[in-house]
């Protein structure tokens, strides 16, 4: 008795997955998502600071983009934007490189570690070049130890990629007590002074914004209209189909992996050579964890990135306005908590996307 | 070094470990339901937070601090603040589907920016001048030792003396991974949650619940983490917070899952040997300070070469979850 109702129960809703969504349909979901997000902010934002919501959104609006705020929102973006490009292939495969963090981080040592080296001792343009070299061979290297073995003996690469960032960190607290005998936990523009990538037009970060703005055209070229970006497409659906019509697999999975790590690279190079001018444990930031985010809110589209990445720059540069001002009494964290739901509504929303609810009415029927 | 440094070691180790293996456990009960749960650091967070605001609000409140309420309102906190995040993440991959990799990071960035957040709003309330608050007395009851510790001989070895001086939750983290590992082993529901995570489309065949062994494991696996975050803040720091001093533990504490190869009874001996890695540096004399970074580097070191053998030597009984980190659609089949 009590299972044939369980039975009748369980049939009463019943899930499909959607054949082809819209991009109407994607947008107006999303929409709604991001709508309800900023409602549950909202009260949060009242219930914590007593402040009215709309009015804080305006601080948000100001800390990110007004004045002289924005170009470092602008650079933020770009460097956010360039960790995301650099996942998104592997991704694309499956392969769930969440070592982006160690990544850039090794890429920022190589980097540091060639101005401090050789800075003064070769021509400036030289020193440009080999740092460049050094921070890609870094980045490539700490992505293909965990693909090789991925590829031969299929190694878990989540939870390799995971501790290879704490290798990172630890290695660069390593260099930090080399370099500086004082102690100190960074390496500042004073011991790396040579080196600097030069201001284009005069723009600060002009340079960075640039490299990432033509990465991340070639990067969505490379996915969408070669070669490559059609194996690791197969290689990402089907590992199986990919071995039958004659890819590699393994050589894929190491070409990529090599790849994501160049760019990771990059984007040490450009936050050590043209932002900070120095280096600690922390210069990442989280931005290898946030990339994840990033590339996977935009299906793994280089373009859609563009936007996914501004959201979540939006967020932390807003929030970071907004706690600066001492009435609230709120500190800089407050932005890991608006970005927390955000996400959470925008990750819940796909699955209205990709799937469809039915009622079924059969249960009704049956009482009649 | 000499014997009563080594004691020491010891002593710390397993204060240090014991939040590890709360956390080693309880991602050790959801990995085996498949589900890869990268939250467990912000997990462990909330549960910290929760906890030392509970017993905050609780000391506050009254005069004279009952040893009861002292240890079950923060507790009951902890258990409530990680079990409400640990729904917010099954939600999200096992109704919703969500990817695991994705979700798991979102909830740390919460629970990290939750801890860090209500941890400042109290040290701004307390208006102190330190950047820590204090919760002494509650951090008492949950470092007093058994009564009968006292009446033992005066000849016992010191050792014993040690391992039996601690509060009751480095004894209930030993207890829980051994009732986990019994479970998981002996019993039928044991086998059900090993059969949802290496293969949920099999499970499901054959008439298990996968929805809901994947629910419960996530939840109680990450209740058991939060009482690791609780631990730490109330055991570990005497009853201090400190915003981000609990730091990334909750990684570490992932790492020793795959340390102990999914085994809750290894669990124990990597958290302590992991405990020890992390605060061997204070008592080693001589070291140059350059090989600090080295040393702290040993535990990850450790658990990357530990994957590597898992992998190569391929024995079935060491792998991990075979569907680990993949959502199951029913209707994908």
């Amino acid at each position: 008795m009590k299972k044939s109702e369980k039975h009748k129960h369980a049939k009463l809703i019943y899930i499909s997955k959607r054949a082809n969504v819209s991009l109407s349909m994607q947008i107006i979901t999303r929409v709604i998502a991001l709508a309800l997000a900023l409602v549950v902010c909202g009260i949060i934002t009242k219930v914590l600071s007593g402040e009215n919501p709309f009015k804080a959104l305006a601080i948000f609006f100001e800390g990110a983009f007004e004045g002289k705020r924005l170009l470092p929102t602008i650079h933020e973006l770009a460097i956010l934007l360039c960790v995301s490009i650099a996942v998104t292939p592997v991704f694309r495969m499956k392969f769930w490189n969440i070592g982006a963090e160690g990544q850039v981080l090794i890429g920022c040592l190589a980097t540091a570690f060639c101005m401090l080296r050789l800075g003064g001792k070769v021509p400036e343009w030289a020193l440009m070049i080999i740092m460049s070299a050094f921070a890609i061979l870094a980045g490539m290297i700490w992505a293909a130890i965990p693909a090789i073995f991925k590829a031969q003996w299929k190694t878990n690469e989540t939870l390799f990629t995971l501790m290879m960032n704490y290798v990172a960190i630890q290695l660069i607290e390593y260099f930090l007590k080399i370099a500086d005998k004082s102690g100190s936990n960074t390496v500042g523009p004073e011991l790396l002074n040579h080196g600097w990538f030069p201001k284009l037009f005069g723009v600060q970060y002009l340079f960075n914004i640039i490299v990432v703005a033509v990465i991340t055209v070639l990067m969505y070229i490379y996915l969408n209209y070669s070669k490559h970006g059609y194996e690791i497409s197969v290689v990402g659906e089907s590992e199986n189909t990919a071995r039958y019509i004659g890819i590699n697999v393994k050589k894929v999975i190491i070409r990529t992996a090599l790849l994501s790590g160049a760019i990771c690279g990059i984007a040490g190079l450009l936050l050590v050579g043209g932002y900070s001018y120095s280096i600690d444990s922390n210069l990442a930031g989280g931005r290898g964890f946030t990339a994840i985010m990033v590339s996977w809110l935009a299906k793994f589209n280089p373009i859609t990135m563009v936007f996914t990445a501004l959201l979540l720059v939006f967020i932390g540069r807003g929030a970071d306005q907004f706690t600066q001002i001492p009435k609230y009494g709120l500190n800089g964290d407050f932005a890991d908590i608006i970005t927390g739901i955000v996400l959470f509504f925008i990750i819940g929303c796909e699955f209205f996307i990709n799937y469809q609810i039915h009622f079924s009415h059969r249960s009704k029927e049956g009482k009649q | 070094m000499n014997v009563a440094t080594l004691l020491i070691i010891i002593r710390r180790a397993i204060l240090m470990g014991t939040p590890l293996l709360f956390g080693a456990i309880g991602e050790i009960i959801t990995e085996k339901s498949g589900n890869l749960n990268l939250g467990i650091p912000g997990i462990m967070y909330i549960g910290a937070i929760s906890g030392a605001v509970g017993g905050f609000v609780y000391k506050s409140s009254v005069v004279y601090v009952d040893p009861f309420l002292a240890v079950f309102i923060p507790m009951m906190c902890t258990i409530l603040g990680s079990l409400i995040v640990s729904l917010i993440y099954c939600f999200l991959t096992i109704t919703l589907r969500a990817n695991q990799n994705v979700t798991g990071l979102a909830i740390t960035t919460f629970g990290i920016g939750c801890g860090n957040l209500f941890g400042g709003s109290i040290i701004k309330i307390i208006k102190s001048n330190v950047p820590f608050f204090a919760v002494g007395d509650i951090a008492k009851e949950y470092n007093k030792p058994f009564p009968f510790v006292e009446y033992l001989p005066e000849k016992t070895p010191e050792l014993i003396k040690i391992l039996l001086s601690y509060g009751f939750m480095v004894y209930l983290a030993l207890a829980l991974a051994i009732i986990t590992t019994l479970i998981i082993k002996k019993t039928r529901i044991g086998l059900n949650l090993r059969a949802v995570g290496e293969n949920p489309a099999t499970a499901d065949a054959a008439g298990i619940n996968v929805s809901m062994y994947k629910y419960v494991a996530t939840c109680v696996g990450g209740v058991i983490a939060g009482l690791g975050g609780l631990y730490y803040i109330l055991g570990n720091s005497n009853g201090i917070w400190a915003n981000g001093a609990f730091g990334d533990k909750g990684w570490l504490a992932i790492a020793i899952v795959i340390f102990a190869t999914w085994k809750p009874v290894y669990a124990i001996l990597g958290s302590y040997f992991f405990g020890a890695l992390c605060i061997l540096y204070n008592y080693l004399d001589n070291i140059p300070i350059t090989f600090i970074p080295l040393l702290k580097m040993l535990p990850y070191v450790a658990t990357i070469l530990v994957l590597i053998i898992v992998s190569l030597r391929k024995k079935r009984e060491n792998q991990p979850p075979a569907s680990l980190g993949l959502s199951y659609f029913r209707e994908e089949r």
